[in-house]
């Protein structure tokens, strides 16, 4: 039963995934793809804990850990390049 | 049992994640996007974590997804605030049906200070005065 729904869960994310990347690439302002990327991350955090279930490798964990991280100093980086006059649309 | 619990919790992980992933898709601008991504979002990766925690059941790896989520929930609204500040500063376009922005006469676009709008009648008091020590 978990096997089938670990694939649903797979399908689920890509579609989200998807969907995040459209937003990413039609963004009309730079703070959108900030927002849309920012939302992968934590789409990709969620995949790696789904593939720490399915494949029983508990060190993915580590992955998701840096993962997030390196989301989080990401935004806080691109949100001061946009604030402190970097490029104003797009 | 536990099965159960782990296939329910990775579940409504995967469709709040999907749910702020429509969100981003359909919502007209950045401070309604941002309301669908900061929360779903993070709440879909902090359940996914819980159904990881329980799956294994071990104590370091119980650790390890605790850790993640008070992470996430440290984070994710630090980060959203800091996006939508420098968003706002750099004038991106609200939604054409907003009815009411706030913080338009109060915040000053050069010093990026937000004031109360208080501050005459604060100025008419009497002065504050030091002791010298």
């Amino acid at each position: 039963m978990l096997s089938v729904v670990i694939n649903i869960v797979y399908l689920m994310l890509s579609l989200a995934l998807l969907f995040a990347f459209i937003r990413l690439t039609r963004g009309p302002s730079l703070p959108d793809r900030v927002v849309a990327l920012e939302l992968i991350a934590s789409i990709v955090v969620g995949y790696v804990g789904v593939h720490a279930i399915d494949t029983g490798v508990a060190s993915f964990l580590d992955v998701a850990i840096v993962i997030a991280l390196t989301a989080f100093l990401a935004a806080i980086g691109f949100a001061r390049f946009v604030e402190r006059g970097g490029v104003k649309n797009d | 049992m536990i099965e159960i619990l782990v296939s329910v919790l990775l579940l409504a992980g995967a469709a709040f994640m999907v749910l702020a992933a429509i969100g981003v898709l359909r919502l007209p601008d950045l401070p309604t996007r941002m309301h669908a991504t900061t929360k779903a979002g993070a709440l879909g990766a902090m359940m996914t974590m819980g159904g990881v925690a329980f799956y294994f059941g071990e104590s370091t790896v119980v650790a390890r997804a605790v850790a993640i989520v008070i992470f996430i929930l440290l984070t994710a609204p630090i980060a959203a605030h800091v996006i939508g500040r420098a968003g706002y500063f750099t004038g991106t376009k609200l939604w054409a049906g907003t009815i009411k922005d706030e913080l338009q006469e109060r915040y000053d676009p050069n010093t990026h200070k937000l004031s109360s709008g208080l501050e005459e009648t604060e100025s008419r008091m009497p002065p504050r005065t030091e002791k010298a020590p």
